[in-house]
């Protein structure tokens, strides 16, 4: 469904450039959820913003389902009929002096489609939200209710891949399970595509079946949410970040070693 | 037993809003010796509430009530500002979240530390800036001299929190209350400044008052925990017993995390149960 191969991502140029991504390789197949997980600067959301054509600048070869991208901001008429996203910050995410339904209209309008009125009744059932929300404002909403206008946006064209970049980290941990469930279920209804950015390894480990661990824009391991469940990868580097993830142990940060 | 270092009884604080009186701290009553206390909840629980009101650091129109507020002695509530002047920073001081938005972004670090040094010495400059530097060591920045003389950007975020922190050390309060100090910090860097600061914690015999939202992370790294919900103290136990946590609003905070070694299709979701609030 998706290709990704050899990727590399610069921001800027000259003495101020940034090599986001680099060398990043991945492949991954319909129905399937996919994880990249790192720590901040890794890289990790670049990838996601350079599949979607956010970040423009990139090479390598990259294609979503049998379709070549070229850099630069513009996708076929059809692209984001396969593909959508959802952002971190259901805060920022979301037009402030738009309603619901203007929300949620506006990508069927833009894709030239009809019923838009049935569409936005039927993502809003879709994502657990009652026909209520529909002609509310955003600061009307909690931040999960925010965050599921925001799915239901994505899910409104009907798309076989979501990408989702830090979906709950904005979120406190009981709305996070909700959330998180809402995705699962939505996964399995509609044979979504799922590629899940996160710094979080419970989270990343809960909806994904593989997961590529980043690092300084490069891929440090690929490995199965069954190797860090019986807790052992390879790389040091996902070891240290698995222990880290455990919580505080006074004793075990003075092994901490610095990858930078 | 001593008398604890800071003792709250009954603490409420509220905000007059057009929608009517919105109570964000209903009663909370604790003791703090010299000890890590961790406040644990999710956001609207009113634990920086809590934290800022022990500081009177409530901003208007909020008002803060309690039935006993002292720390070593000193009565909170009714202290002349003078006096409260004193405590902040001196002897009581308060980490905050994100060290871009509280560091001063047009002084250089050394100036800022200087400052809050000689706010409560009366030292030279020349004393206050061999004392922030070696505050700074203490926080186990490598090259303390650079950092001095850097501009608050031009820092990583975790050495702005290690910045901060040092900042509020250098004082040697007898209180520390840190507000999500490491929030913002990647999560091995997290653990790395959380070892600074329960060393220096340690070695100086402070008591500590950790706010957060990490349940897990407060259960390891604090002594003694406070869970909070709507305003109120839910449930006050041992770090070590947090796994065996009778409430079910703990309970229920600890099952709805996703974890990485048993892997379930569904999580459990938290059922609020409006009695809780109700009994007090």
């Amino acid at each position: 469904m998706i290709d990704i191969q050899d990727l590399d991502v610069v921001f800027g140029t000259g003495a101020d450039s940034v090599h986001a991504v680099r060398k990043f390789s991945c492949r991954i197949s319909a129905g399937e959820a996919f994880g990249l997980v790192g720590e901040s600067g890794s890289g990790k959301s670049t990838v996601l913003r350079a599949l979607c054509g956010l970040a423009t600048g990139w090479g390598g070869q990259m294609t979503v389902d049998g379709e070549a991208l070229e850099p630069g901001p513009r996708r076929s008429d059809g692209f984001y009929k396969t593909l959508q996203m959802v952002f971190q910050d259901p805060y920022g995410s979301l037009h402030p002096r738009h309603t619901v339904n203007r929300i949620l209209s506006e990508p069927v309008a833009i894709q030239g489609l009809d019923n838009a009125g049935t569409r936005v009744e039927e993502a809003l059932e879709q994502v657990g939200l009652g026909q209520g929300f529909r002609f509310r404002f955003p600061h009307q909403l909690s931040g999960g209710q925010r965050q599921r206008v925001a799915i239901a946006r994505a899910l409104i064209l009907k798309p076989k891949i979501l990408l989702l970049d830090e979906p709950t980290s904005a979120l406190d941990v009981s709305v996070q399970a909700e959330v998180l469930n809402l995705l699962t279920r939505l996964r399995r209804e509609l044979s979504l595509t799922f590629v899940l950015v996160s710094h979080d390894l419970a989270v990343v480990s809960h909806i994904c079946d593989r997961i590529a661990v980043m690092r300084n824009g490069g891929m440090v391991e690929e490995v199965t949410a069954d190797d860090l469940a019986r807790g052992e990868p390879d790389a040091p580097y996902t070891r240290q970040l698995l222990l880290a993830s455990k919580g505080y142990d006074r004793a075990a940060i003075d092994q901490f070693e610095d990858f930078g | 037993m001593s008398a604890p270092l800071l003792s709250v009884r009954d603490l409420s604080v509220s905000f007059d809003t057009r929608k009517g009186v919105v109570e964000a701290v209903r009663g909370v009553s604790f003791d703090l010796g010299r000890e890590k206390l961790g406040i644990v909840g999710e956001s609207g629980s009113g634990k920086s509430q809590t934290g800022r009101a022990l500081l009177r650091l409530t901003p208007p129109p909020g008002r803060v009530a309690a039935k006993t507020l002292t720390f070593d002695g000193i009565d909170l509530l009714n202290a002349p500002d003078r006096q409260l002047r004193d405590l902040r920073g001196g002897r009581i001081s308060m980490v905050m979240q994100d060290p871009k938005y509280s560091l001063n972004p047009v002084m250089t670090v050394g100036r800022q530390i200087r400052e809050a040094y000689r706010a409560h010495a009366k030292v030279s400059k020349a004393a206050a800036k061999s004392k922030s530097l070696e505050m700074l060591e203490a926080v186990r920045i490598r090259d303390p001299e650079r950092v001095y003389r850097a501009y608050p950007h031009e820092v990583s975020g975790g050495m702005g929190q290690r910045i901060m922190i040092a900042m509020m050390l250098i004082t040697d309060p007898d209180l520390l209350i840190a507000d999500e100090p490491t929030s913002a910090l990647d999560v091995t860097v997290q653990l790395q400044v959380l070892a600074i600061l329960d060393d220096l914690v340690s070695q100086r015999g402070m008591g500590l008052i950790f706010i957060s939202h990490d349940l897990n992370l407060v259960a390891s790294f604090c002594d003694r925990i406070l869970v909070m919900y709507g305003g109120q103290v839910m449930e006050e136990l041992a770090a070590a017993e947090l796994h065996s946590a009778q409430h079910p609003y703990t309970r229920g905070l600890l099952n709805c995390l996703p974890r990485i070694d048993a892997r379930h299709e569904d999580l459990p979701v938290l059922t609020r149960d409006p009695a809780w609030l109700l009994s007090r």
